[in-house]
């Protein structure tokens, strides 16, 4: 290895190109038939790439309709459409699968000390599975697009709606079962496939999340499937599943959709959470503070979520007596997530800290999860959800959550994790300047929502009172340097891949199993199977991070 | 300085009260629900400004000095993980008595309620007076007064929503919901429809009009001459043929209906059921899912035949039949 | 370096890479099973709450609706469900103790057949019946004269017994296309003494369908007792 390293080296990297799982093998069919876990979450990630572009020009046009009271874009119906189409695609095709699929497929084998994962088949099929909810449902939006909201509440969505919300519960439905395969194969690798040495305990805490994620797609998706298949019966044959007309009620598709959707957005949190563990104590080069107490919290969230759904039908007719159980354990499922925050806080304590963009975006987390999770306290609090429910409140409370913590992660775990997917550094100074941008822009846009919420603005609004214009034009204004932000790290991601600086296998010098392999990695991720002798961020035993950082 | 930390204050207040932060308290429980609101924020502010502001100083007294490559041990701390799970669960409780309580008692209407019908349909709020004016995406109702609104749909969900009041409620097909408040500052405020319901939902909006008892009185008799619900509701019982059964007599076919309304009514499998809206509802629609104690279960369903309207004419008729005195075998 | 495929190809034995060893691949396979069988168990749990809190609202019409399903052949197809059960359970022992892949096979095609018997009986004497007699939702569905104001719950009742009984079906035609797979693998000598997890497996599954059928029929055919 030379000494003085070339402009587009960074230190470690050796100067050959090495077989890796990327060129091990070329052409389309070695893509689309790979069982290389590694390949099928660039596969998931190219999918939900292409999703959150579908959603975010749905957002754009939103917004920019939402500039004027009258509505300054398009027609009430098409606004009706617009929104539908922004929340199916964005929760059900880009944020649930988000993480898991992406990162949890390439690095759940990796982190455990696996050559794959435990079912490689399934877990093609489940990509190919997915992908074809996604055409359908570009389909769907393509051909018109639903206008019900993501939510489908009936005897709309089943009786009155003149959409395909046939086809657009169908594509929920299939791509229903992609989030089955996945769940099922991470559940068992992480039982079964652990490395010599790695003990429960000794695992890292993304594995604990991404645990935890899966046991709620294992037993939570399965009734949003049969929702939907209630639904596409209801639409296809009228005999009055939900149509109080003919004895059906209208309560129990609320019932069923939020039984499935409430532990849904644990499934979008929880791998976040993950993500923002590992970040933390990779930027602050120590131990995580309360390894255990974030462990178990995260088991916590993914049991007492499945207790919470009536939360989002305080309004909607249930019975006093419903409306205190549910809120009680709403309020309980706050805690551990705020257990969380403070361990992740405390790691930082005479850590060593630094300031790349994944930490930027870790940091950027825990504000805005935290502004975010404590709004849910008012929504979880009785008195207030009956003035705040259905309001621009909520909208901002799960931005918050979703965007500003979510998709946060998301970007600060592609950032932190590039390096090792594709053996190539990014231009950090561009990446901290995005970070940056997309915090601004997201606070602008979705701050204003919480006044606009409590000022009674209802949401799904095509048109609004004239006097909550000033708020809608901030928050506009605010979602345009958003988009921008989000243009920027596309730009640079990919221009890192032909001519970033070529990456050792661990830049940052952070502990975990998939830093000690080369980058990219293997296509059996290990030359020799790995043995496991201490606990997870010993940064005592740490190499030094490759680049020179401030 | 205590003069700039006042003029400090006073600023924050002034602003407070000029920003446009929270519509206008106009219900006998907006300002408790404000409070709680307020509470709320306080304690979201407290903690994301002290977890903000820990983080930005670990960040800059931590920051890796050059040549530092990793950080000495810290300990977990049981006190710290029992601290922070006890502190906020008890704020939590705190929350959860305050706002559930807030809660129970905004649930139930007082006995005396004024009782004003909403049909909700798409894309309009048809109120229904029982003394007979009828107004579209609009709601008169006199100050002071508690006035419980009982509400159903023509067709999908929709919510009733009065931000002024913070009251809110979904509007249901096939069913009766219903929220009470009490008005106390005369004025016109918003209603909206809260629950999207199709095309217009954000155009199925309307105003709510609060005046004084003697403004609302002279409204009410200044509208259209029509009469009241019950007296509409008297002449489709007769026009339905209600009263060949319900004669009221002793050998009567069907239960007599006299000041059975609010009271609790026998029914054949043994227990009681009270006989409200939903009772009254379910027995012109459904006839065959109530079977009164001593009476055969013959009663044909009127489904199809009475529209919301008239089934709340017939309801307000029901509600306005005096009690007699009972004969035998009643 | 080679990939996934061919070492599975070259592999006689079924042992797939991604695994240490034979032992812990047999763990995952059953772990992945009951796993599975959770999400089926939520799935069909889905429309049994449903079906339940219609039932409690409605009584009278799903009794009535009930009245018009055939205990008979839902007895007799339980029956024979169970007993497909025990030779799916004797086509493993068969392949635990070592015996011959024709002792395998046979079992495995009596499961079958009995497999086929079920859904023979209920698609020919059960639905077919049902369409012929305008009872089938969707289908040319007559309300009848008697039952009144409970024809559209009725209607609702056969909704429910169609679509429970529908997706029950549909698993039993996967179990029986598993079946058939297992039938040639067994054909082709994979199944040893120390080597049938993927008969273990499906057997899971197999019983699993069965329970769910044991609790489909006293919930949609004897309600009148």
């Amino acid at each position: 290895m030379s000494t003085t390293a070339t402009i587009d080296q960074a230190p470690g990297a050796s100067a050959e190109p090495q077989i890796n799982y990327l060129n091990a093998r070329y052409g389309v069919k070695s893509w689309l038939l790979t069982l290389d876990h590694k390949r099928i979450g660039l596969l998931y990630l190219g999918t939900i790439t292409v999703m959150f572009i579908v959603g975010g020009i749905a957002a754009t046009l939103m917004r920019l309709n939402l500039l004027e009271p009258q509505g300054a874009l398009v027609e009430p119906e098409t606004y009706n459409k617009l929104f539908s189409t922004h929340g199916i695609v964005m929760v059900f095709f880009f944020l649930v699968p988000s993480i898991p699929a992406t990162l949890g497929n390439f690095l759940i084998p990796l982190m455990i000390g696996a050559r794959d994962v435990a079912f490689p088949k399934l877990n093609l099929l489940s990509w190919y599975v997915f992908a074809t909810a996604c055409c359908l449902m570009l389909y769907v939006v393509a051909t018109g697009g639903v206008d019900t909201g993501w939510t489908f509440y009936t005897p709309y969505s089943s009786l009155s709606s003149h959409t395909d919300v046939f086809l657009a519960a169908m594509a929920i439905f299939i791509g229903g079962f992609s989030s089955i395969l996945t769940g099922m194969n991470f559940v068992v690798t992480i039982h079964k496939m652990r490395a010599p040495g790695m003990t429960w305990f000794r695992l890292p805490l993304f594995i604990w999340a991404m645990y935890a994620t899966s046991v709620i797609f294992v037993l939570a998706t399965p009734v949003i499937a049969v929702t939907m298949f209630l639904l596409m019966l209801e639409r296809l044959l009228h005999v009055g599943i939900f149509d109080p007309a003919l004895g059906g009620d209208p309560l129990l598709f609320q019932h069923m959709f939020w039984f499935y959707s409430h532990p849904a957005v644990y499934i979008m949190i929880l791998p976040s959470m993950g993500v923002i563990s590992e970040l933390i104590t990779a930027f602050s080069r120590k131990k995580i503070f309360g390894y255990s107490f974030i462990a178990f919290s995260s088991l916590a969230i993914a049991v007492i979520s499945f207790l919470v759904w009536g939360h989002h039908m305080f309004v909607s007719g249930q019975s006093v007596y419903a409306g205190l159980v549910f809120s009680v354990l709403s309020f309980l499922v706050a805690i551990p997530s705020a257990v969380k925050v403070f361990n992740w806080t405390a790691t930082l304590y005479k850590g060593s800290i630094s300031y790349e963009a994944p930490m930027l975006y870790a940091l950027g987390f825990i504000g805005l999860f935290t502004i975010g999770g404590l709004t849910g306290l008012f929504l979880a609090s009785l008195a207030t959800d009956v003035h705040l429910n259905g309001t621009y409140f909520i909208v901002a409370h799960f931005h918050y959550i979703m965007v500003g913590g979510a998709v946060m992660a998301l970007m600060g775990g592609l950032h932190f994790w590039w390096p090792k997917i594709t053996g190539r550094l990014y231009p950090d100074l561009w990446a901290r300047f995005a970070a940056l941008v997309i915090f601004i822009g997201f606070n602008l846009t979705f701050f204003p929502q919480f006044v606009l919420g409590y000022l009674g603005m209802p949401r799904r609004y095509a048109m609004y009172p004239a006097e909550f214009q000033a708020l809608n034009v901030l928050s506009s204004a605010g979602a345009s340097v958003l988009a921008v932000g989000y243009i920027i790290p596309v730009i640079y991601l990919i221009w890192s891949l032909r001519s970033g600086p070529i990456a050792g296998p661990n830049p940052w010098g952070a502990k975990g199993l998939e830093w000690t392999t080369q980058s990219p990695p293997l296509t059996e991720n290990f030359e020799k199977t790995p043995i496991v002798t201490e606990e997870a961020y010993n940064y005592e035993t740490a190499p030094a991070p490759e680049v020179a950082r401030v | 300085m205590m003069g700039l930390t006042q003029f400090a204050l006073n600023s924050m207040a002034a602003l407070w009260a000029g920003l446009p932060l929270s519509p206008p308290a106009a219900s006998s429980i907006a300002e408790s629900v404000d409070h709680l609101y307020y509470f709320l924020t306080g304690i979201t502010v407290f903690f994301s400004v002290l977890i903000f502001s820990i983080i930005f100083y670990f960040m800059i007294k931590y920051r890796r000095r050059p040549g530092q490559q990793t950080a000495p041990e810290t300990h977990t701390s049981m006190f710290l993980e029992l601290s922070w799970t006890i502190i906020p669960s008890l704020i939590c409780v705190v929350i959860f008595v305050w706002s559930s309580a807030l809660f129970v008692r905004n649930a139930r209407p007082p006995a005396n309620a004024r009782e004003i019908f909403v049909i909700g349909k798409q894309w309009m709020w048809q109120i229904q007076h029982p003394e007979g004016p009828r107004e579209i995406d609009a709601l008169h109702v006199p100050v002071g007064e508690a006035i419980k609104l009982t509400m159903t749909s023509q067709d999908v969900i929709h919510g009733f929503y009065i931000p002024a009041f913070r009251v809110k409620k979904d509007v249901l097909p096939g069913r009766y919901t219903s929220v009470w408040f009490k008005a106390d500052q005369a004025g016109v405020y918003h209603l909206f429809c809260s629950q999207y319901c199709g095309t217009n939902h954000s155009e199925m909006i309307g105003w709510v009009y609060v005046m004084s008892p003697t403004d609302y009185a002279a409204w009410l008799s200044a509208g259209e001459q029509s009469e009241s619900l019950a007296q509409q509701g008297a002449r489709l019982f007769t026009q339905l043929g209600c009263d060949t059964c319900h004669t009221g007599t002793a050998s009567s076919t069907g239960p007599s209906l006299a000041g059975i309304y609010g009271k609790p009514q026998k029914m054949a499998g043994g227990g009681t059921q009270v006989v409200d809206d939903t009772f009254l509802r379910e027995a012109i629609l459904t006839p065959s899912t109530i079977h009164v104690a001593g009476y055969p279960q013959i009663m044909p369903t009127f489904t199809g035949q009475v529209d919301e309207e008239q089934l709340l004419q017939l309801i307000a008729y029901v509600k306005s039949l005096q009690p007699q005195e009972r004969t035998n075998g009643q | 370096m080679s990939d996934a495929a061919t070492v599975h190809d070259a592999n006689p034995t079924g042992f797939a890479h991604q695994f240490e060893d034979l032992e812990q691949q047999r763990d995952a396979g059953r772990l992945g099973m009951w796993v599975f069988l959770a999400t089926e168990i939520l799935f069909f749990g889905g429309l049994f709450a449903a079906y339940t809190i219609y039932r409690s609202l409605h009584p009278q019409a799903f009794l009535i609706g009930s009245h018009l399903l055939e205990v008979k052949f839902g007895a007799i197809n339980t029956v024979v469900l169970i007993c497909s059960s025990f030779t799916m359970a004797m086509a493993i022992r068969s392949a635990q103790t070592g015996r011959k892949k024709g002792t395998i096979i046979s079992w495995l095609i009596l499961t079958m057949l009995l497999g086929a018997t079920f859904l023979f009986l209920k698609f020919r004497f059960e639905w077919y019946h049902d369409y012929v007699d305008h009872i089938m939702p969707g289908f040319g569905f007559h309300n009848m004269p008697q039952w009144g104001a409970n024809a559209p719950q009725v209607q609702m009742f056969m909704c429910f017994y169609f679509f429970m009984t529908g997706l029950h079906a549909l698993h039993m035609i996967v179990g029986i296309g598993i079946l058939t797979t297992l039938c040639i693998m067994a054909a082709r000598g994979k199944f040893t003494k120390h080597y049938f997890a993927p008969l273990e497996i499906s057997g899971l599954y197999w019983h699993f369908v069965d329970i769910v059928w044991i609790f489909l029929f006293p919930l949609l055919y004897l309600i009148r007792y």
